[in-house]
């Protein structure tokens, strides 16, 4: 760029907007995340039914036929399966970030804010606020009806809060990357696609059958995917029982996945101009 | 005259994306105005747009916008600024009230201040009995008013608007014509991109004529007449129908010889002498057609 002779600025007394700083724009961005969400009926009906079938399907359709030791039957499994619904369930609720993510961008609203007074990334933490409110109420209606269908736990209540809390570090985790995923997606309809990856992932893990039922050439994967910790971690803590090392490794996977995709975020936001 | 900022001062600005070149060398200074960036899609328009409100850092060359500069200075230039992209960039899940309430939170109102400056820009667009329904049931021409309304939430001494009209149907195109005079009479600059040249000529003091990132001529409508020049001869029968159509250099030496050699031809006719159309004068400035005025 080159040097220029300075000119006098624009008449100094002429109205010049303040502009605002991260915690507004924080505040006023998760207002209008959270309100594009509940206001979505269809995504709210799923994110609410989804984690009822689920539920359901497994403990009475499966929960009989698959054996996870304990000799409870219906009941073991119901304990067993837990965490897994609340992380398929979650994986659906996150994926819609990307959705409303991706939307911003290919509407151009995320050009207009980028030549706005603000810290403009607030935008995406206002979708990550909205995300976390809407697989809370997920979580939320898993223990529900959990409990409702027979769910009963000798756990701490310090055991059930570590449990939920490893559970939403996950679900912040999962929420980021499919921010990043909206913000690279070419449309919102290929931003959609990304969320059925983790509607699958969990069924090799964990989750919902013991990894030492699934053929030798699965096993690793199932054994050692990011799932799977987490999982156990949180089934360990719900039932009262010792989870070992399990929630660290938990921890330290959610923590190296937001610390990769935060980095890319700002790699990437930047440079995104819809054209 | 006294001497004011240039609203947009640009010198030596170049562009590229890989290996093709958008904008090439781009000198242009202007006043505070309307002003209308024509030309044919993939012309650069709105890589010129982007460049002057902040959203991308110029390659080459310098940009200063109200005196400010477009990299530089961009977070002083954000407050005075306001941009209306190519597509409606409002919330759909949202109201019209509640996507101005937002809007002018973030550029630093307080929420009454917001709501009070967002009712009387919904009723300066004709918008009120709107303003509680969600976006998403608004017409494309609604949608365009409220898009242009949010960008002036905060006063801005400039507003850009990329390509204002496209896709709305002749009456809602007419209704945001008056509404883009309305700023200008209340001192608020527009700078717009237009690939229509009725829209040029209706909108704007100055235009300038883009083509394959070089701005190829520059000034009123009239001015981009002359610079074309000429004048052409039309003959016409009894019933209207065109004959003949002849193109002078719009000399009187030059009007009157071909007039005479016509007259040998066809001692009948109806004769017109036209001056050039804007359509004339982008084919002859960029060597194409245009896509078209809507009309």
């Amino acid at each position: 760029m080159t040097a220029t002779a300075t000119r006098p600025a624009t008449d100094p007394a002429a109205p010049v907007t303040a502009g605002t700083g991260f915690l507004t724009s924080l505040r006023v961005f998760s207002v209008r995340s959270l309100k594009k969400s509940f206001r979505d009926g269809e995504s709210m009906l799923m994110a609410i039914l989804l984690p009822v079938l689920l539920m359901l399907i497994f403990t009475f359709i499966m929960g009989g036929a698959i054996d996870v030791g304990g000799g409870g039957g219906r009941e073991a499994y119901l304990a067993y399966v837990m965490p897994a619904v609340v992380l398929t369930a979650a994986g659906f609720g996150a994926s819609y970030t990307a959705v409303v993510v991706s939307q911003d961008v290919a509407t151009g609203f995320m050009n207009r804010l980028r030549t706005m007074p603000f810290p403009s990334v607030t935008v995406l933490l206002g979708h990550t606020v909205s995300s976390m409110a809407r697989n809370l109420i997920a979580t939320a209606v898993v223990f529900l009806v959990g409990f409702a269908v027979g769910f009963r736990t000798e756990a701490t209540v310090g055991q059930l809060l570590a449990a939920v809390g490893l559970i939403l570090l996950w679900i912040l985790a999962i929420t980021v990357i499919f921010a990043l995923l909206g913000l690279v997606a070419g449309s919102p309809e290929s931003a959609n696609g990304y969320g059925f990856i983790l509607l699958f992932l969990p069924y090799v893990s964990s989750g919902f059958a013991p990894v030492d039922t699934m053929p030798g050439w699965l096993q690793p994967f199932a054994e050692h995917q990011p799932m799977t910790p987490v999982i156990d971690a949180a089934r360990a803590l719900m039932n009262g029982q010792d989870p070992g090392a399990d929630p660290w490794v938990a921890v330290a996977w959610c923590l190296g996945f937001m610390a990769i995709a935060i980095w890319l975020i700002a790699v990437v936001f930047p440079r995104k101009t819809a054209r | 005259m006294p001497y004011t900022t240039p609203l947009v001062d640009i010198d030596g600005l170049s562009q590229s994306f890989g290996d093709r070149r958008v904008l090439r060398d781009l000198r242009v200074s202007l006043p505070p105005g309307i002003h209308a960036l024509l030309g044919p899609n993939g012309a650069g328009k709105t890589t010129l747009i982007n460049i002057l409100s902040t959203l991308i850092r110029p390659d080459a060359g310098r940009a200063r916008v109200l005196g400010l500069d477009v990299h530089a200075d961009r977070a002083r230039l954000r407050r005075k600024i306001a941009l209306t992209g190519q597509y409606a960039a409002v919330d759909e899940a949202l109201s019209g009230m509640e996507n101005l309430d937002m809007m002018g939170q973030l550029f630093g109102l307080s929420r009454s201040a917001a709501r009070r400056r967002g009712g009387l820009l919904l009723d300066q667009f004709g918008l009120t009995a709107s303003k509680s329904a969600k976006v998403s049931t608004y017409s494309g021409g609604m949608r365009r008013k409220l898009d242009i309304a949010v960008s002036l939430i905060a006063e801005p001494e400039l507003i850009f608007l990329d390509e204002p009209t496209t896709g709305l149907d002749t009456r809602s195109r007419q209704a945001l014509w008056d509404e883009i005079h309305r700023l200008a009479d209340h001192g608020t600059s527009v700078f717009l991109t237009t690939q229509y040249l009725d829209e040029a000529e209706a909108l704007a003091e100055q235009i300038l004529v883009l083509d394959d990132g070089r701005i190829v001529a520059e000034g009123t409508a009239d001015e981009l007449k002359e610079l074309v020049g000429g004048a052409t001869i039309q003959l016409h029968d009894g019933s209207g129908h065109l004959r003949a159509e002849h193109a002078t250099d719009g000399s009187a030496a030059d009007v009157s010889r071909t007039l005479a050699e016509l007259a040998a031809q066809y001692p009948d006719l109806a004769v017109t002498v036209r001056k050039p159309s804007m359509d004339e004068v982008f084919l002859q400035l960029t060597g194409q057609p245009t896509e078209g005025a809507a009309s």
